[in-house]
């Protein structure tokens, strides 16, 4: 559930909902407006600060990193991880390399289409 | 460290045809637990001692700092319990039985009963056998939140409920948690509503307390690991194997236990790794119970 809530906050702070420098919801405040646990909050919370996305101040609450390239180490991110998953989900189905590779050309020359 | 909203520690009671034993059961301030155990596993029985109505045979019993039984008329004034009998008057109204609680409890706060009556949905004028399963719970739960208690006790809160007044009664319990002081102990066999608002949980089957923690870390510690282990190959030195089920080359691993090691333990012993799975608290609660059951036979 923690990785829902982390994916959710770094969709707000990537498309700007969430600026830089932004206070955001107490630990306790996002708990109550999700109706999720307070410790899967402060979960989610420990591990966008060790990414970067969020700084936590003592006794000050929460805010948005003020690191501009914070969209693109987000999406990096993302990327890593999907491109991860597609290759170990080729494996999986016995993909060879070489046909893992054409799916993704595929898929982007798909997206040139759109 | 937090301090303690509830403390039990090494409780007994016995009973002819049931006894808890040794019960350690311990609720940081500011936290909520979810109490899991199967029907007649002990929780009702947990949860009258620390509410000071039935009296352990030994053991300590700690609530909000008051020892019980012998400190609970100072322990009542801040305690809120909602049990599944709700023990409301059929032919009284909702409002009379707000007048009632306020009359009792100085501490009533009549501003926020109105805002609970409109969010729950509830008319005060309505006699209380006129209103619904989901309707009563709601009641029941706005008389004991309205008196604004340090400690929430529910015993199966959520159970019998549609899915709206499931929602409803969830949402207000943690809007309540955005108050650092309060705590909230509910015991539920449904573990998908432990599971979405519980910071930690205490499992409790037959009398006994099987575990007890911090939620994530739970959920984080169980994982189901499907594996092709080719003949001859055997994963008996794993740490932490709950199970090993299936036949053949293709399995599927439960583990208690897992690190990063556990898959280069699972690799070094010549298997190798499909897909590596969450658990649901279900899953690991059954898991939890049925292994523990058989622990005991042996």
């Amino acid at each position: 559930m923690y990785l829902q809530i982390i994916e959710q906050i770094r969709h707000k702070v990537a498309v700007g909902d969430w600026p830089p420098g932004a206070e955001i919801p107490s630990i306790r405040q996002l708990a109550a407006d999700l109706s999720v646990s307070v410790i899967t909050v402060k979960r989610a919370y420990l591990e966008l600060e060790r990414e970067g996305v969020i700084l936590t101040q003592q006794g000050r609450g929460s805010i948005v990193s003020h690191t501009p390239s914070l969209s693109t180490v987000v999406w990096e991110q993302q990327l890593g991880r999907s491109l991860d998953e597609a290759a170990r989900l080729g494996s999986m189905l016995g993909l060879a390399p070489d046909e893992i590779r054409t799916r993704l050309e595929t898929a982007i020359n798909q997206l040139k289409e759109t | 460290m937090d301090p303690l909203a509830i403390a039990l520690r090494g409780v007994c009671k016995r009973y002819p045809h049931f006894s808890l034993d040794k019960v350690d059961l311990t609720l940081a301030q500011g936290s909520i637990m979810g109490f899991l155990g199967a029907n007649g596993a002990g929780k009702s029985t947990t949860i009258r001692i620390l509410l000071g109505l039935v009296h352990q045979d030994s053991g300590s019993v700690e609530v909000l700092g008051h020892a019980m039984p012998s400190q609970q008329a100072l322990a009542k004034a801040e305690i809120g319990f909602v049990s599944e009998d709700l023990r409301l008057y059929g032919s009284a109204t909702l409002q009379w039985h707000m007048d009632l609680v306020a009359s009792v409890y100085p501490r009533w706060d009549a501003s926020y009963a109105a805002t609970l009556l409109k969010r729950f949905d509830l008319q005060a004028e309505r006699k209380i056998k006129g209103l619904s399963h989901g309707q009563r719970v709601k009641a029941a739960l706005l008389l004991a939140l309205a008196r604004r208690p340090r400690l929430l006790v529910l015993d199966e809160p959520t159970t019998g409920l549609d899915p709206v007044a499931r929602h409803e009664v969830l949402a207000e319990l943690m809007s309540v948690m955005v108050e650092e002081e309060r705590s909230v102990l509910f015991s539920s066999h449904n573990t998908r509503d432990v599971e979405q608002i519980a910071d930690a949980i205490t499992f409790i089957d037959r009398g006994r307390i099987v575990e007890a923690g911090d939620k994530e870390e739970y959920l984080e510690r169980w994982r189901r690991i499907r594996l092709d282990l080719p003949a001859g190959r055997s994963l008996d030195q794993l740490p932490g194997m709950v199970s090993l089920a299936g036949e053949g080359r293709s399995r599927i691993l439960t583990i208690s236990d897992f690190s990063d090691h556990t898959a280069l333990a699972v690799q070094a012993a010549g298997a190798s790794i499909h897909a590596v799975e969450r658990m649901s608290l279900e899953e690991i609660f059954v898991q939890t119970v049925i292994g523990r059951r058989e622990e005991v036979k042996q």
